[in-house]
């Protein structure tokens, strides 16, 4: 684990958000900091530990395959930013 | 006495014997947020036209027949707004209810006004809400704690009779300690998630604020239960909190964790924690303890897990099917990159950030899978404990409430303020938060919590120990005097 190489601008980038460079600057130097106070686990040996994910083990919940109620397109649509003719406008993906 | 400022159960027992209405009961609450709400903006927004006509066609004779519940910003609630407290949201009107409030509405409860929070339940003072703080009722200049700030603060400010909050590091039993009501975060998957905006899906717990110990057992066992619509929820049965409630803690073993007991816990905490422990002990309980080894890796463990989970979950909010998009958009990645820039809150970005960054290639392991096995060894130490003892004792929250703005620059200092608490949430187990005391800070009285933690599905046992400790006490019964609030209202 290194904070060093953390590189706020080029994360945001993977998370799909823009940032103003004084909230770059700000980021890196907070960030850094919360990297370095996680630094703690490295005092662990955890090579011999199983991970939890939930604290009761819980695997492969299975149910009936059944078509339930479900939104109704007009629903669906009634949060849209953009909509028209019963669908979603989009930003165009492809050139 | 005025409506406003009963607890549920008596409430429920006023209107299932008609010496009070539904639509009184709801009048009263709406007249009390009218007077005393703009200066605690413990509400995002009401809709009190609504409220009173589900009143008046409420049946008394259901378990909650006409009791109004507040609810956080977080859950849907269909035909409500539902925005987070983030612009991302604004104007989303939840399609859908939540399976907490399908059963509330079961049982004749009215889900009632949209309660604040950090944006996305994601801080420790409601500071992070997109629309403004909430403000602590027992001093308008301090925050009221967090995530859900705004459902404690009403709870506390007798603006609401009780609120469903959500607990992911501590954001029901922080805010509850540092309003002075009873806060109660279950079982991880004792509660249906679905209909939660989610956070950290491996940790979220939806669970009720309220201003006893009693009215927390009666929502407990209406909104807990096996959900087919959440695949995490536990198929075990529900039992009736409110039964075992009064049958005492003589015999039982209480632990206190020597890791909560150390530097930076504020000298009155420590001193009302004690005085309590200490009337456990008058009220028959054996006093042990016991030995949290992993306590001091919490928070670096959830630090990594919670943004991380969130970053995956928030990845939804892009601009398209519902919520903000920015304007004068180039193209696609402009459209994300924008959206989200000018959607969410700082605190939000700063999360979404460290989580892509705990998640990316070459450092999952590094990070995402230690933490994961960081939790393993915390759910162990309390495996353990609970071997020795019934229950644990100690402090919510290391301080009683902060100025406002006095964290806000800081992250890692306002990560702290949940140092107690996070813990539960890495284990899955069940915990409560209850008034145990008041510090004098400059000037103001400000309430103090005890927390009771309890092993995994044992409500039950932490609701009967708080609840011996409240009928032998008086802290659940004051209340702040809102000379300031009335005033700045």
């Amino acid at each position: 684990m290194s904070a060093q190489k953390f590189d706020v601008q080029y994360v945001a980038e993977l998370a799909r958000i823009k940032l103003d460079p004084a909230e770059i600057e700000t980021f890196q130097s907070q960030l850094g900091n919360v990297l370095k106070h996680v630094e703690k686990l490295n005092q662990l040996d955890l090579k011999e530990v199983e991970p939890t994910a939930h604290s009761f083990p819980i695997y492969n919940v299975f149910r009936e395959d059944q078509v339930g109620p479900c939104l109704e397109r007009e629903a669906a649509l009634a949060n849209a930013p953009r909509e028209a003719q019963g669908l979603f406008i989009v930003t165009k993906v492809i050139e | 006495m005025e409506l406003f400022s009963l607890t549920v159960h008596a409430t429920r027992d006023l209107l299932r014997t008609k010496q009070v209405s539904p639509k009184e009961v709801t009048e009263s609450l709406i007249r009390r947020i009218e007077r005393i709400d703009s200066a605690i903006h413990g509400y995002l927004s009401f809709d009190g036209e609504r409220a009173l006509k589900e009143a008046e066609e409420a049946d008394v004779s259901l378990p909650l027949g006409g009791v109004p519940i507040a609810i956080k910003d977080v859950i849907s609630v269909q035909g409500h707004p539902c925005g987070c407290a983030s612009k991302i949201l604004q104007g989303y009107v939840a399609p859908y209810d939540a399976s907490v409030i399908r059963k509330l509405r079961a049982a004749g409860a009215i889900p009632f006004g949209r309660a604040n929070m950090d944006e996305f339940a994601m801080g420790s003072s409601t500071e992070n809400s997109a629309f403004g703080p909430t403000h602590n009722p027992w001093d308008i200049e301090r925050t009221p704690g967090g995530s859900s700030g705004g459902s404690a603060a009403i709870v506390a400010a007798d603006e609401a009779l009780a609120a469903l909050g959500s607990d992911t590091g501590g954001s029901i039993r922080q805010p509850a300690a540092l309003c002075g009501c009873v806060g109660l975060k279950p079982t991880y998957g004792r509660v249906s998630r679905y209909g939660l905006v989610a956070f950290a899906s491996s940790l979220d717990q939806i669970g009720p604020l309220t201003k006893d110990v009693e009215d927390a057992a009666i929502i407990m066992k209406l909104i807990s239960g096996v959900d087919r619509a959440d695949s995490t929820s536990l198929d075990a049965p529900v039992p009736d909190y409110t039964a075992n409630l009064e049958k005492g803690i003589k015999g039982l073993t209480l632990g206190l964790p020597k890791e909560y007991f150390v530097e930076g816990l504020d000298p009155q905490v420590e001193q009302a924690i004690r005085t309590a422990v200490a009337h456990f002990e008058s009220l028959g309980a054996n006093i042990v303890e016991i030995s949290l080894p992993h306590t001091e890796y919490a928070l670096s463990a959830y630090y990594i897990i919670a943004p991380a989970e969130a970053s995956a979950n928030l990845a939804r909010f892009d601009g398209v099917r519902y919520g903000y998009r920015a304007d004068g958009i180039t193209g696609l990645l402009d459209h994300y990159g924008k959206t989200r820039e000018e959607g969410f809150g700082q605190e939000v970005k700063r999360r979404i950030i460290l989580g892509t960054y705990a998640l990316s290639s070459g450092y999952y392991d590094a990070y995402y899978l230690n933490a994961q096995k960081v939790r393993t060894l915390i759910r162990r130490d309390f495996e353990e404990a609970f071997a020795e003892v019934d229950a644990i004792l100690c402090p919510t929250s290391p301080t009683s409430a902060f100025k406002l703005g006095e964290r806000t620059g800081d992250p890692l200092k306002m990560y702290l303020a949940d140092i107690f608490t996070l813990a539960a949430n890495m284990a899955g187990i069940c915990g409560i938060s209850i008034p145990c005391g008041l510090a004098n800070v400059e000037g103001s009285k400000l309430p103090i919590g005890l927390q009771i933690l309890g092993k995994a599905l044992d409500e039950g046992m932490v609701l009967r120990v708080a609840n011996a400790y409240e009928k032998s006490t008086k802290w659940h019964l004051a209340r702040p005097e809102l000379g300031n609030a009335e005033k700045a209202a």
